[in-house]
């Protein structure tokens, strides 16, 4: 299917990259873009993992705080610059999710509330007055020697590319076929010859890996932080629920997921922030009853096909 | 059957607990290549679960496997689909939301055929399938799944075939349409093992049956001789009693 794939490549990719190389030169809040990118990131990352095979990844910014800290650690102590501490970053990122590949053992809510607990388990390893000549512990680590927020912007950027990109491939490849064919039914997977282990290590590895990017970008870009705010839940939860919300195992639907609800946060979250979270949780309760395909599925079920 | 071949698969003294309880205990058989065993016995007896330990879905507690020579017996499903054996599932268990051409695609993908497998537009023809080609496994009706789950098993091109209780369900009319592919794929050298309760239909393809009953062979010849066979008469017929 390489003509699918190159719809794909040119309709969607393509012109998500070129709006948001373009956007800083005419709209003047790039923190904002920044997180958008960042989101577009993340929720593409749980597609991969919760998309594509069904591990619903609770605690999946620990991946993005151990890229952050792994980006850290390499400017802090070794002086190294922003771009190779960002790859280290994603390696710290792969490095943890090999650690936690026992975890993919257990399914449903089980992994879901396991995969959180290791995301805590981290945030307090790194937060441990102990190892304050590593990570500077709760104290908070400050960068200023690497600080260049539009490198890191560009950087963002290049890494969302890729990202969906490798989307594109999961949505276009036999490998990804697989992939969903294990989701489906690991028993049946099995018997079409497929190494059912495998290829859920390498989609949970791919994920870990784009959060741990993504982390270390953060850390570029903000230079200074703490471990709460690098391990916040609210990134596991933000990209999951704009995941959801779009539809996942899609190209499309977790674009279009942070594009809306992180529009509309940042629009109400502006002007009147006490309905916020009340909107916002009325959204995700009927999202989940009445649209558990989320909003690309309006679309799938008229008959369209949605990339 | 031609007595002289080397069987290719051999299974001796096979046993599988479920906690306490023995659902193979000390099962033995043999099947050769191009050969169509029978696998009856009542509900229970534990047909299924020699299917899932031959296949690679449970562990053997006890006993052996040997495909192609080798030992079998525990190893991970996907190495023996690659080895050459598959099976079909009593409840048939497509890729629900794939396509029927993209269930196919993935085992022909990933089944490691080592010979040409057959192509998708041959197995949705031969299996009555390509009107449904492009519409999502949920949509088949369950005789339609059951082709579904043998195509998937075909494009891997097994050596042994394990189908359980494929016909079950199916008229007359496809029972004979789908005795006819069964041998049709024997006489290729597959070797095939047929669970099933018809016993028309098990008489109509195999060359010999093997009677189980509480996870042990009673009867092994062919079905003609078995029908006479005290034993066998006393366990279905207890069976069919004890529903
Ligand atoms: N996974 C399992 N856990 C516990 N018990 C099981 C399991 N699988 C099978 N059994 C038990 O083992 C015995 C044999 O079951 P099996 O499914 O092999 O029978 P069968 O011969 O295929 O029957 P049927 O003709 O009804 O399909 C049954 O008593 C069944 O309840
Ligand atoms: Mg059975």
């Amino acid at each position: 299917m390489p003509s699918a794939a190159s719809k794909h490549l040119l309709f969607i990719l393509a012109p998500l990259v070129v709006v948001f190389a373009l956007l800083p030169g005419v709209y003047q809040n790039h923190l904002l873009l920044f997180n958008f990118v960042i989101f577009l990131i993340l929720a593409q990352g749980v597609n991969i993992i919760y998309g594509f095979t069904g591990y619903l990844p609770f605690g999946y910014v620990g991946f993005f705080g151990a890229g952050a800290y792994g980006f850290a650690i390499m400017v802090m102590h070794l002086q190294w610059p922003a771009v190779l501490a960002v790859l280290v970053g994603g390696v710290v990122a792969v490095l943890l999710g090999l650690l936690l590949t026992p975890l993919l053992r257990l399914s449903g809510a089980y992994f879901a509330i396991a995969n959180l607990a290791a995301s805590l388990a981290v945030l307090h390893f790194v937060a441990n007055p102990a190892l304050e000549g590593i990570t500077k512990g709760p104290y908070g680590v400050s960068l200023t020697g690497t600080f260049n927020p539009t490198h890191a912007y560009y950087a963002a950027v290049v890494v969302m590319g890729l990202t969906v990109g490798a989307v594109v491939y999961l949505k276009n490849s036999a490998f990804g076929l697989a992939l969903q064919a294990v989701r489906e039914d690991a028993v049946s997977a099995s018997m079409a010859g497929v190494n059912i282990v495998k290829m859920r290590v390498i989609a949970w590895l791919a994920s870990a890996l784009i959060a741990g990017l993504a982390g270390g970008i953060y850390a570029w870009y903000v230079s200074v932080f703490y471990p709460d705010n690098v391990f916040s839940g609210e990134f596991s939860i933000f990209a999951i629920v704009f995941a959801l919300f779009g539809g996942v195992a899609t190209i499309t639907g977790p674009i279009v997921g942070v594009i809306i609800l992180y529009g509309i946060y940042n629009l109400i979250g502006f002007t009147t922030p006490q309905y916020f979270q009340l909107i916002y949780g009325l959204l995700i309760m009927g999202l989940v009853l009445f649209l558990p395909a989320g909003l690309v599925s309006l679309a799938t079920r008229r008959g369209w096909n949605v990339p | 059957m031609s007595p002289e071949q080397t069987p290719i698969l051999k299974v001796s003294r096979l046993v599988k607990r479920f906690g306490g309880f023995h659902a193979l205990d000390g099962l033995s058989f043999h099947v050769t290549p191009g050969e169509i065993l029978g696998l009856v016995g009542p509900n229970g007896s534990g047909k299924t679960t020699a299917i899932n330990v031959i296949s690679g879905l449970y562990a053997p507690d006890g006993g052996e496997v040997t495909f192609d020579g080798a030992s079998a017996g525990g190893a991970a499903s996907h190495r023996l689909v690659h080895r050459g054996i598959n099976r079909t599932f009593q409840v048939p268990k497509p890729f629900l939301s794939l396509t029927v051409r993209q269930n196919i695609q993935v085992a022909l993908a990933y089944g490691g055929a080592t010979a040409t497998p057959p192509s998708i537009a041959e197995l949705l023809d031969e299996y009555r399938l390509k009107e449904v080609a492009d519409r999502p496994a949920a949509d088949l009706n369950s005789a339609q799944q059951k082709m579904l789950d043998l195509t998937r098993a075909l494009a891997t091109r097994p050596r042994l075939l394990l189908l359980d209780e494929l016909a079950a369900g199916l008229n007359p009319a496809e029972l004979d349409w789908i005795a006819g592919r069964i041998k049709a794929l024997a006489s290729t050298g597959m070797a095939i093992i047929v669970v099933e309760h018809l016993m028309g239909f098990i008489e109509q393809i195999t060359d010999r049956v093997i009677v189980l009953n509480a996870g042990k062979e009673i009867f092994e010849g062919t079905l003609a001789t078995a029908v006479r066979e005290p034993q066998v008469i006393e366990v279905f017929l207890g069976g069919e009693h004890a529903h």
